[in-house]
């Protein structure tokens, strides 16, 4: 089943879908529930390495529905820790719960201050009605 | 705003009605899905799914030389089509290439119903209106008719309909709507495309779904279609590309004359350069429609199939790399991912 809309109050977000559970010197990323609406069912994502480093407002990953494929855009700068191997053998995970078991990776934050650029959920709400 | 230059079929409401995302296609507002593709897929493959295919073109050819006209501008050979059959065609250019792939009916001598893609109503018309010869009389009609195409293994018996064999038409009514029944359609499935006047068409839609038919989109349509590699015309096969190279010599009498018959006569005996292969990906990843195929091919159409769960496509490649089990390469995204050709259709039915 698909999650119901919601964009919850202990995120941030990111202009381009994406948001960011910091906690200490680690952040999650996952799409928000209105990038998963407008792809549609997922049926892959491509993850980076573990290892890697991502940049904020770069292409972090790739999630792709039957009609079309969206790049993940990192909403922080980091050392990828941890992918969620769950979302890459069952993208429709995503849908089904983005902001949790739906979660894409697990980073180590590089420069705690770009937090600060991002949005908070009323922000973000008022972004995608102009969308 | 484009939504204001978009033409609508007459089932716009009843899609928004339901729920169903709505794309610009082919100069029409279409609904591209309405649950989700995964689910109207599956619908179709184990039950039964309807389609609004409305925005395709009719266009009416009629006069006692319309049998000779259409002859020498169809690929196929039209003789064998009597009344109430029907048969798939291509309409080609001087160079072999296909300015369109459609379904001619034969409703009577000297009367014909051309059903042709909407992109290419315009083209296809403008051609034929052209090359009228006397004794014939073209029309294009698309905008007094919606078509709701029913297809899946349940759809005869949810219409309670007879049995009857692929590509036959008949008239007949359906909950009291009058309509023009064609055992054709775009899935592999059993079915039936419903013709209807367009005042009836929401009628027809009524009836449809309450006789328990899932309404479908375009999404599903395309990932259907690509499953049991039926060409989609635009992707791969247009005026550039011929007939042979795509695999559709088949519907080709090249015993007749038709246009652009030398070139796929010549194009036949010599062999083609590329042909239009099915594949399915060895690996995780999707390909799509424009993506290159390493050794001088190009993906034409790619999807996830549902039923398979995982990538497939078609595209051409050079005829040496053309053989069942040939290994190819395709740059997704500048990654190179493998994948081997198959067999047509891609998905087969367990027996």
């Amino acid at each position: 089943m698909p999650a119901a809309e919601s964009y919850p109050d202990d995120l941030r977000y990111h202009p381009e879908h994406d948001w960011a559970r910091v906690d200490g010197d680690e952040a999650t990323f996952g799409i928000t529930w209105f990038a998963q609406d407008a792809l549609g069912e997922l049926v892959h994502y491509e993850a980076p390495e573990v290892g890697s480093t991502v940049t904020k407002d770069q292409p972090c990953g790739e999630v792709e529905s039957v009609k079309a494929v969206s790049d993940v855009v990192a909403p922080l700068s980091g050392e990828v820790l941890e992918i969620n191997q769950k979302a890459v053998d069952e993208p429709e995970i995503v849908n089904e719960d983005p902001y949790g078991d739906g979660w894409l990776i697990r980073i180590r934050v590089s420069d705690a201050a770009e937090v600060g650029s991002l949005m908070d959920p009323e922000t973000y709400r008022a972004h995608i009605a102009e969308q | 705003m484009e939504a204001t230059s978009l033409e609508r079929t007459p089932l716009y409401a009843r899609h928004v009605s339901l729920g169903a995302r709505m794309v610009p296609f082919a100069g029409y507002e279409m609904p591209v899905q309405y649950e989700g593709v995964i689910e109207e897929h599956r619908a179709v493959r184990t039950d039964c799914g309807a389609f609004d295919v409305s925005h395709m073109g009719e266009l009416h050819v009629d006069g006692p030389a319309a049998q000779a006209f259409l002859q020498e501008v169809l690929s196929n050979d039209l003789d064998k089509v009597s009344d109430g059959e029907a048969q798939y065609t291509l309409l080609t250019n001087e160079q072999g290439g296909i300015i369109d792939d459609l379904i001619v009916y034969r409703l009577a001598h000297g009367q014909y119903l051309l059903v042709v893609n909407a992109s290419n109503r315009q083209p296809v018309y403008d051609w034929l209106k052209e090359r009228e010869a006397r004794g014939t009389e073209v029309r294009d009609t698309s905008d007094e008719y919606g078509l709701v195409a029913v297809q899946g293994p349940r759809s005869i018996e949810r219409l309670g309909l007879a049995e009857q064999p692929a590509f036959t038409h008949e008239l007949g009514e359906l909950d009291g709507i009058e309509v023009m029944i064609s055992r054709t359609g775009y899935t592999g499935e059993a079915g039936v495309e419903l013709c209807s006047a367009g005042e009836d068409t929401e009628a027809l839609w009524d009836a449809v779904l309450a006789r328990g038919a899932t309404p479908c989109g375009l999404g599903a349509r395309d990932t259907l279609r690509l499953e049991v590699c039926y060409p989609l015309h635009g992707n791969d096969i247009t005026p550039e590309t011929d007939a042979i190279s795509a695999g559709l010599g088949w519907a080709c009498a090249l015993d007749t004359d038709f246009t652009g018959v030398e070139t796929l006569r010549r194009i036949k005996e010599e062999g083609p350069a590329r042909k239009l292969v099915p594949f399915v990906m060895e690996e995780k990843a999707i390909p799509r429609q424009g993506m290159s195929i390493e050794g001088g091919g190009e993906v034409t159409s790619g999807t996830h199939s549902p039923m398979l769960d995982r990538g497939i496509g078609m595209g051409y490649v050079p005829a040496a790399s053309a053989a069942l089990e040939t290994r190819l390469e395709i740059d997704v995204r500048g990654k190179p991912r493998r994948a081997r050709v198959v067999s047509k259709p891609i998905y087969r039915k367990e027996q």
